[in-house]
């Protein structure tokens, strides 16, 4: 089967601002994506993903095209034109796909590399898909195969482990400074990957709320759900700052969204109250002249990672490490894609029952030294006939002229009949 | 033999000073353990000394500059453990022996001799104000001890680079309260320590109040830690300011005590 049907079409916080990504998100009915994009003709299996950074639909088309086309207007709904649309998605098809998709699973796509909630987000993309029946052989394969990549690359490098020290690394900061975690409130200020972890290690430490705000508030309100927190809008930013510890700032805004003049008074009325501040948006939300007032402690993402010490060459050699993997199973995904076409199959499934043919052969003969030459010829040719006449009509069930999606089904079944491509290979 | 006494005492002072810088490097318990029990022999021994150096001297030690230092040394020991059973704060020790070790060495090069007491000290006032006020003076200095350890971490956290201290002291807030206790209980003795002086000086001047440098200086110090306390109750001043005027206060505590005895004429000019 030919790679060119498997198409990603998406948009991340790299292609797309925060305005453009949460219209694609579907935040009002999770199930909305699954119902429209289904009936989208030539679409036989797709995925879709949203997470706060991005928004990805996963599909296999026989004409890659038109579907994207129409599951692009889709996602932007008509409020702009194809063109328009096209400034801020990315497209992949084939083997750039397979290999984004493994990327992205893997944590390299990510807005802090090797953070470790993607994963499971793709994973709970792929059941929610699985249970609306949106996907099939190719898909299966290819995000099982995903999550394997995922996983491979975490225990081989170090990648992960840079972005969960990041967040245990604010949790040790905000430790010493504050002590005990106990009565501290924490809030967050936009959402993303690596401020709810960070947020959740706070949780995990006994904090005691956390405040969510966010431009849009219905986002907010969704995401202090999680946290059992309570959500406010942006604009009560700084009076909330008179009553919070700790503030993990992830927006997308392009500006300083705290200024230094802002806080000075606030922390007057916090009778100087210490305050942390994390800052782990791209460009900065916070203004760096916080941290020359008293009791404020402003840490950017790279002051976190000079906490937990890791020197940014040894992160790019990991991440080095973790692409050469990334493009390893990218060529096994390819290979296995061109066995998903009626010849190879045919081939493996000789070549399979041949060697179990010989094996079994040679097994037998080695206990009968007494038999001729000509005996042994005569067993053997015994032998192959019958391999021959067994596999006569599952072959020409294969060779059966069909349509793509009957196809599909036959090779799958097939496949899994004489077990080609048993789970645990590479 | 109260000579002998005394150099025990300092010798255990130095012992248990190497095992807390000890521990200070290698962060083993075990080490802390020993530095502390080693501290708390060396606190018993001092007091001992100090009876032996009373019954010698028919009155209470705290006449010369000796006997203030090392009481001096004392008090900080006392006040230390006193605040080790109640609060754990981590490697506090490694700041506060190194100061009553050299309290200790200070009291070594000094004259040991008894003088008789003078006629205007004759007053069983003497040891009430006299010890109060040191005492005063050695919650002060752990107070400072305290303070310096805040700056040192709160530079670490500030400027982000985390080397010798970060990962030792403790966090910025209990060095913060530690800093509170230590004024908390130092501050009254000192307020206590003046009023005492005063009422002691009407006795002996027939005044009390006579602007004497020494009288003049601990008001000085006093005005300074007052007005670091008012601060903080009322604007919530702490952290870095406080630990900055904790040391800025121990200083002028500790010009009182010295300075003013050798750079500065006075009435109280042959008391430590």
């Amino acid at each position: 089967m030919s790679a060119e049907k498997i198409i990603i079409l998406g948009v991340n916080h790299k292609t797309a601002p925060v305005e453009i990504r949460e219209r694609l998100a579907f935040p009002n009915d999770p199930g909305t994506p699954y119902r429209e994009i289904a009936v989208i003709p030539g679409c036989e299996e797709f995925c879709f993903l949203s997470t706060c950074n991005r928004v990805e639909v996963i599909f296999v088309s026989a004409t890659p095209e038109e579907t994207e086309r129409k599951i692009r207007a889709f996602l932007f709904n008509k409020s702009m034109s194809y063109e328009d649309a096209g400034k801020y998605v990315y497209l992949h098809q084939g083997e750039e796909a397979i290999q984004h998709l493994f990327r992205v699973g893997a944590s390299l796509d990510s807005m802090i590399v090797g953070e470790p909630q993607i994963l499971g987000q793709l994973k709970q993309a792929y059941r929610d898909a699985t249970e609306q029946n949106c996907t099939g052989m190719i898909l299966n394969r290819l995000l099982h195969k995903a999550f394997s990549v995922a996983k491979r690359i975490r225990t081989e490098t170090e990648i992960g482990s840079s972005a969960v020290s990041i967040s245990y690394a604010a949790v040790e900061l905000a430790k010493k400074i504050f002590g005990n975690l106990k009565n501290k409130r924490a809030m967050l200020v936009g959402a993303g990957e690596m401020a709810e972890l960070a947020a959740q290690h706070l949780m995990n430490q006994g904090i005691a709320e956390v405040v969510v705000a966010n431009r849009t508030f219905e986002r907010a309100v969704n995401l202090a759900r999680c946290f059992n927190g309570k959500a406010v809008s942006l604009d009560e930013l700084i009076p909330q700052l008179e009553l919070v510890d700790i503030l993990i700032s992830s927006t997308g805004s392009p500006e300083i969204i705290l200024k230094s003049s802002d806080v000075k008074p606030i922390m007057r009325q916090r009778r100087n109250k210490p305050l942390f501040l994390i800052d782990i948006a791209v460009p900065r939300d916070l203004d760096p002249k916080l941290n020359d007032l008293d009791n404020v402690y402003l840490y950017g993402i790279d002051d976190l990672n000079s906490v937990v010490d890791i020197n940014k060459a040894e992160r790019d050699k990991e991440a080095v490490r973790a692409e050469r993997i990334v493009t390893e199973e990218t060529l096994k995904f390819m290979l296995w894609l061109g066995s998903m076409e009626v010849t190879p199959t045919i081939v493996a499934i000789r070549e399979k029952a041949d060697s179990i043919r010989k094996a079994e052969l040679e097994k037998t003969l080695s206990g009968m030294t007494h038999l001729s030459d000509k005996e042994k010829q005569a067993i053997e040719k015994m032998s192959a006939a019958m391999m021959n006449k067994i596999l006569h009509h599952p072959i020409v069930y294969l060779k059966k002229e069909d349509s793509q999606k009957d196809k599909k089904v036959k090779l799958a079944l097939i496949r899994k009949f004489f077990n080609l491509d048993p789970e645990n290979s590479g | 033999m109260g000579y002998l006494l005394f150099q025990v005492t300092l010798f255990a002072y130095v012992l248990s000073t190497a095992g807390y810088m000890v521990y200070f490097w290698t962060q083993r318990n075990e080490i802390r353990t020993t530095a502390r029990g080693i501290l708390i022999g060396s606190g018993l021994l001092h007091t001992v000394y100090i009876i032996v150096r009373y019954i010698e001297a028919g009155h209470t030690p705290l006449t010369n500059h000796h006997e203030a230092v090392s009481f001096f040394a004392w008090s900080m020991t006392w006040g230390y453990l006193s605040f080790h059973w109640r609060y754990n704060v981590r490697n506090f020790g490694t700041f506060v022996s190194p100061l009553i070790t050299c309290l200790m060495i200070v009291a070594t090069f000094s004259s040991r001799e008894i003088i008789p007491l003078p006629p205007a000290l004759k007053s069983a006032w003497l040891p009430v104000h006299a010890s109060i006020a040191i005492m005063a003076n050695g919650f002060l200095a752990l107070a400072f001890c305290g303070g310096i350890m805040y700056l040192l971490q709160e530079r670490e956290l500030k400027k982000k680079r985390f080397g010798l201290f970060y990962s030792r002291l403790p966090s910025l807030d209990s060095l913060d309260n530690l800093n509170n206790h230590c004024l908390a209980v130092g501050f009254p003795l000192l307020t206590l320590g003046i009023i005492t002086g005063s009422i002691w000086a009407k006795q002996a001047w027939g005044a009390y109040w006579q602007w004497d440098p020494k009288e003049t200086w601990s008001l000085i110090t006093w005005l300074l830690y007052a007005g670091l306390l008012h601060q903080r109750f009322t604007v919530g001043w702490r952290g870095r300011r406080a630990a900055i005027m904790t040391i800025i206060g121990f200083s002028a505590a500790m010009f009182t005590l010295w300075g003013v005895t050798y750079l500065l004429e006075g009435l109280h000019s042959y008391v430590g």
